[in-house]
C-alpha cells in the first residue's frame, strides 16, 4: 500500500506526543489522588516523607536528570553523524537507567527491611493518613519504575538500530519518540521528588 | 466532490488483493475499512449478547418473587449487560466502525496515519473483550459490582473483578490508540483543499471525541490499576479501614465515564449531521455553530462528572459547581437538535430510512436529554438517584440516542460498505416494533423510577408490578424490531440488489467513489474547492 | 493551526532553525541541577517555604525538560498548544475536585 511508503516525520511525533498527552494524564490521576491525600493528612505525610531516604531520592534525580541529557545529546551527535559518539551517549543513558533502578531497588528493599509495605503487620499499626502515604509511594514510584524499564527496553532498541544505521542522519524520527518517551519519565521523577522525599 | 470518479476497474477492498487470502487476509489487513467491518462484526455480535442478558434480566423481573435465576446470578447479569453495552458496544461503536471506515475517505484520504497501530488497537479490543467474557467463568465468579466497580465492595468482594476490571483497562488502550490515530489522520492527512471549515462534520464529532478519549481514558486506566493493586496488595488508597477514601474512587472513575457518555454521543451526532443534509439536499444550517459545539460539549463534557454524586456526601460547593455546569452542557447539544430541525424546515426531503432513524435518533434523545437536564437539579436528583428512572433515562440517550444513530448511520453507509442495498420494505416494518418497544420499556422504566423502584434490585413490591409487565414486553417487542433489523441487513450483505455509487444523491467524498470503495478509496487524491454540503451547486449543474 | 499545517512539507521539516549543538543541552542540564539543588534548599526553609517551591521550581524544572529536551522550543505551535490543553484539563480537574475536598 502506498500509504506505508509516504513518511511523515511529523505525524510520527505528533502520535508521539498525544501519547504522551495520555501518559501525562494516567500519572496526573495519581497526582489528583495525592493530593486529595494530603490535603486531608497534612501531618501524616510530612511524618511519611520523614521515612524517606531523601539523599537517595536526590541521588536518582541528578541519575535521571543526566541520562535525560545524554539521550538529548545522542540525538545532536545523530544528527552531526557522529555515530560512534551517538551510540556512547545511549549506552550511557542505559547505564544510568539502570543504576536509578538498581539505587530504587535498595531503597525499595529498606523499606520492605522496616516493614513499610503495603499489607504488612507495622504499617496496619501505623496511623491511617501514612497507611494511604505508603500506599501512593509505593504505587507511584513502582509505576514509574516499570515506565523507567520500559523506556530503557525502547531505548535499547534505539541503541541497536543507532548501530545498524536503522537511525542515521536523515531518519531518526524513532531515536526522537523514544527520547521524548525518556524525557517524559524524567519530568515525571521531577515531580515525584518533592512530593515523596522532600515532604518532611 | 470536484468529480474524482475512480475507474471501476479498480478491486474493491472486500476482494482479497494482499499476500494473504480469506480469514488470514482480515485479520492481518491495515485496511482502515476492512479494520472497520472487523469492529462491526465484533461489536455486533457483542451487542446481541448484552441484549439477550437485558432480556433474561426482564424475564426475572415478571415475577415479584418466584425467581428466574438466584440474586447472585442476577448481580452478576446487571454487572455484565453493563460492561458489555458500555465498553464493548456504545463507547467503541460509532468511533470504531464507522470512524475507521470514512474518516479517511471524508477527508480524501487513502488511510489512517497509522494503519499498523490501527490493527494493534482492534486486537487489543478483542483481547479486552475475551478477558471481560472469560473472567465470567473463571476465578470467584462471575463479578457482581455493577459496571461501575464501587470501592469498597469491589475490593472485598471474592467473585472475579480483577480479571474484568483488567479487560477495561486494555479496552481503554485500545480506545486511546484510536483516539491519537484519528487526531493525526485529521490534522495531517486532509486532502489538498479540505480546510478546517470544509471538513464534513462527522470527522469534527471524531476529531472531539479523540481528544475526550486521550484526556480522560487514562484516568480510568489508573483508576482501574488502583483497584487491582488494591486487591493484590492491598495498598489501601480507596480502602477506609486503611485511610483511604471510597469518594475518590467515585471521583476518578466518573472523570472518566461521564466524559464516556460524550465519547459515546459526540460521534452519534456526527453521522446524523451527515445524514439530514444529504436527504434534505440542503447544506446543514449553522455548520460552524455545529463544528464547535462538539468541540465545546467535548470540553465542557469532562467538566461535569460529580453529578453522579450528588447523593455521596459531597461538599455543598461541589454540589452546585456540578449542578451548573451540568445544566449549561445542555446548550451545545441543543444547538444541535435546533440545527438540525432548521435544516429539515423548507428542505426537499427525501423520506428513506436513514433519515427516518436520524428523526428517531432525535425524538428519543430528545427525552434522554431533557431528562438528563432534570437529573441535574439538585433536589430531584436526590429523589430520583439510584432509581429505574435513572436507569430509563441513559438508556433513552445510549440506546434511542448513540443506539438509534447508529442504527441510521449503519442505513446511510451500508450500501457504500458492502456495495448492496437492503430491502427498505423490511427496515421501516423492524421500526415499529422496535419503537414502541423501546418506548414501553424505558419510559415504563421512568416512570417506575418515579414511583420509587431501585435499581439493581433483585426483588420489586406489588405496586410496581404492573409497569415491570409492561416494561417486560416492551423488551420483547424491541427484541423483535432488532432482529428483523438486522435480519434484513444480514440478508442484504450476501443476497442485496447491487447498489450505485451514490443510492442517496450525497455530496461528500464517499459518494464520489464506487460502492464498495477500492482498495485505497481514491485514484487520485480529490482537490476539494468548497465546503462539504454545496447542494444547490449541485442542482445548478 | 490549519495554515501552519498546510504550509509544511513533506517530512515535517517545519523545524524553526537550525538544530541546537551540545552545547546548549548542556547549559540547560547545569541548570537543572542547580535548581533542583535550590529545591532541596528551600525543603529545609520551613513548610510554607517547601511547598511555594514544589510550586514553584518544580514546573519550572518541568518546563525546562518539555521546552529544550523534548525540543519544543523548535516545534510549531501545534505540539506546545497540544500540551497547554492537555495541562489546562488536568488543572481543571484539580480545581473541580477540590470545589469537593475543600469545602467538605
Amino acid at each position: 500500500m502506498t500509504g506505508h511508503a509516504h513518511r511523515d516525520d511529523f505525524a510520527s511525533r505528533l502520535g508521539m506526543w498525544l501519547f504522551l498527552v495520555t501518559e501525562m494524564v494516567l500519572f496526573g490521576g495519581l497526582f489528583l489522588g495525592y493530593s486529595y491525600m494530603r490535603y486531608r493528612y497534612p501531618a501524616e505525610f510530612h511524618h511519611g516523607g520523614g521515612e524517606l531516604n531523601a539523599t537517595l531520592g536526590i541521588i536518582n534525580t541528578v541519575v535521571l536528570l543526566t541520562s535525560s541529557l545524554t539521550v538529548v545529546l545522542a540525538i545532536v551527535a545523530v544528527q552531526r553523524a557522529e555515530k560512534k559518539r551517538a551510540m556512547a551517549f545511549l549506552g550511557s543513558t542505559l547505564v544510568l537507567g539502570l543504576a536509578f533502578l538498581v539505587i530504587k531497588g535498595f531503597e525499595w528493599s529498606a523499606k520492605f527491611h522496616h516493614g513499610l509495605y503495603p499489607n504488612s503487620a507495622h504499617l496496619a499499626t501505623l496511623p491511617p493518613g501514612e497507611q494511604v502515604f505508603f500506599g501512593l509511594y509505593f504505587t507511584m514510584t513502582g509505576l514509574h519504575g516499570l515506565h523507567v524499564i520500559a523506556g530503557l527496553s525502547v531505548l535499547g532498541v534505539m541503541l541497536w538500530w543507532v548501530a545498524t544505521d536503522r537511525i542515521r542522519q536523515d531518519r531518526y524520527v524513532h531515536l526522537e519518540n523514544g527520547g521524548l518517551y525518556w524525557h517524559l519519565v524524567d519530568v515525571i521523577w521531577i515531580f515525584l521528588l518533592p512530593l515523596f522525599y522532600l515532604a518532611a | 466532490m470536484s468529480g474524482t470518479h475512480a475507474s471501476t476497474a479498480e478491486p474493491s477492498y472486500l476482494e482479497d488483493t494482499g499476500p494473504r487470502k480469506g480469514l488470514l487476509g482480515w485479520l492481518t489487513t491495515t485496511d482502515h475499512k476492512r479494520i472497520g467491518l472487523l469492529y462491526l462484526y465484533a461489536m455486533i455480535t457483542f451487542f446481541f449478547v448484552g441484549v439477550g442478558i437485558g432480556v433474561v434480566m426482564r424475564l426475572v423481573q415478571l415475577t415479584t418473587f418466584q425467581k428466574l435465576v438466584t440474586a447472585q446470578t442476577y448481580n452478576a447479569l446487571f454487572t455484565l449487560h453493563g460492561v458489555i453495552m458500555i465498553f464493548l458496544f456504545v463507547i467503541p461503536g460509532l468511533p470504531a466502525i464507522f470512524g475507521n471506515f470514512f474518516l479517511p475517505i471524508l477527508i480524501g484520504a487513502k488511510d489512517v496515519s497509522f494503519p499498523r497501530l490501527n490493527l494493534a488497537s482492534w486486537y487489543f479490543f478483542m483481547v479486552g473483550a475475551i478477558l471481560a467474557i472469560l473472567s465470567l467463568f473463571t476465578g470467584g465468579g462471575a463479578p457482581d459490582t455493577g459496571w461501575t466497580f464501587y470501592a469498597p465492595f469491589s475490593l472485598k468482594t471474592g467473585t472475579n473483578v480483577s480479571l474484568a476490571v483488567f479487560a477495561a483497562f486494555i479496552l481503554g488502550f485500545s480506545s486511546m490508540l484510536t483516539g491519537i490515530n484519528f487526531i493525526t489522520t485529521i490534522h495531517r492527512l486532509r486532502a489538498p483543499g479540505m480546510h478546517w471549515f470544509r471538513m464534513p462534520l462527522m470527522c469534527w464529532a471524531l476529531y472531539s471525541t479523540a481528544w475526550i478519549q486521550l484526556l480522560a481514558t487514562p484516568i480510568l486506566a489508573i483508576t482501574l490499576v488502583l483497584v487491582i493493586l488494591e486487591r493484590f496488595f492491598g495498598i489501601g488508597i480507596f480502602d477506609p479501614s486503611k485511610g483511604g477514601d471510597p469518594l475518590l474512587y467515585q471521583h476518578l472513575f466518573w472523570i472518566y465515564s461521564h466524559p464516556a457518555v460524550y465519547i459515546m454521543i459526540l460521534p452519534a451526532m456526527g453521522a446524523i449531521s451527515e445524514i439530514i443534509p444529504t436527504f434534505t439536499k440542503r447544506p446543514i444550517f449553522g455548520y460552524k455553530a455545529i463544528a464547535f459545539s462538539s468541540m465545546s460539549i467535548a470540553g465542557v463534557g469532562s467538566l461535569v462528572w460529580a453529578h453522579h454524586m450528588f447523593t455521596s456526601g459531597m461538599s455543598g460547593m461541589a454540589l452546585m459547581i456540578f449542578s451548573l455546569l451540568t445544566m449549561i452542557v445542555a446548550v451545545p447539544s441543543a444547538i444541535k437538535v435546533f440545527n438540525w430541525v432548521s435544516t429539515l424546515y423548507k428542505g426537499s426531503i427525501d423520506f428513506q430510512p436513514p433519515l427516518f432513524f436520524a428523526l428517531t435518533f432525535i425524538f428519543l434523545f430528545c427525552i434522554g436529554g431533557l431528562t438528563g437536564v432534570m437529573q441535574g437539579a439538585l433536589a430531584i436528583n436526590v429523589h430520583i438517584h439510584d432509581t429505574y428512572f435513572i436507569v430509563g433515562h441513559f438508556h433513552y440517550v445510549m440506546f434511542g440516542g448513540t443506539g438509534m444513530a447508529l442504527f441510521a448511520a449503519l442505513l446511510y453507509w451500508f450500501p457504500k460498505m458492502w456495495g448492496r442495498m437492503y430491502s427498505k420494505k423490511a427496515i421501516y416494518i423492524s421500526w415499529f416494533p422496535m419503537f414502541i418497544g423501546f418506548n414501553m420499556l424505558y419510559f415504563g422504566m421512568m416512570i417506575l423510577g418515579m414511583m420509587g423502584m431501585p435499581r439493581r434490585y433483585y426483588v420489586h413490591l406489588p405496586q410496581y408490578h404492573t409497569m415491570h409487565v409492561v416494561a417486560t414486553v416492551g423488551s420483547w417487542l424491541l427484541v423483535l424490531g432488532l432482529l428483523i433489523f438486522f435480519g434484513a441487513l444480514l440478508y442484504a450483505i450476501f443476497k442485496g440488489p447491487k447498489a450505485e455509487a451514490n443510492p442517496w444523491g450525497g455530496v461528500t467524498l464517499e459518494w464520489t467513489i464506487p460502492s464498495p470503495p477500492p482498495l485505497e478509496n481514491f485514484d487520485v487524491i480529490p482537490t476539494v474547492t468548497q465546503g462539504p454540503y454545496h447542494f444547490e451547486q449541485e442542482e445548478r449543474k | 493551526m490549519s495554515e501552519h499545517l498546510e504550509s509544511t512539507a513533506d517530512h515535517g521539516a517545519e523545524r524553526q532553525g537550525e538544530h541546537p549543538g551540545y552545547a546548549t543541552f548542556i547549559k540547560i542540564w547545569v541548570l537543572l541541577l542547580i535548581l533542583t539543588g535550590c529545591l532541596v534548599g528551600v525543603s529545609h526553609l520551613g513548610q510554607t517555604a517547601a511547598v511555594w517551591g514544589l510550586l514553584t521550581l518544580t514546573p519550572l524544572k518541568a518546563g525546562l525538560v518539555f521546552y529544550y529536551f523534548m525540543h519544543l522550543k523548535y516545534e510549531g505551535p501545534l505540539f506546545k498548544i497540544v500540551i497547554l490543553v492537555t495541562l489546562g484539563t488536568l488543572l481543571i480537574f484539580f480545581a473541580l475536585l477540590f470545589s469537593d475536598v475543600a469545602f467538605r
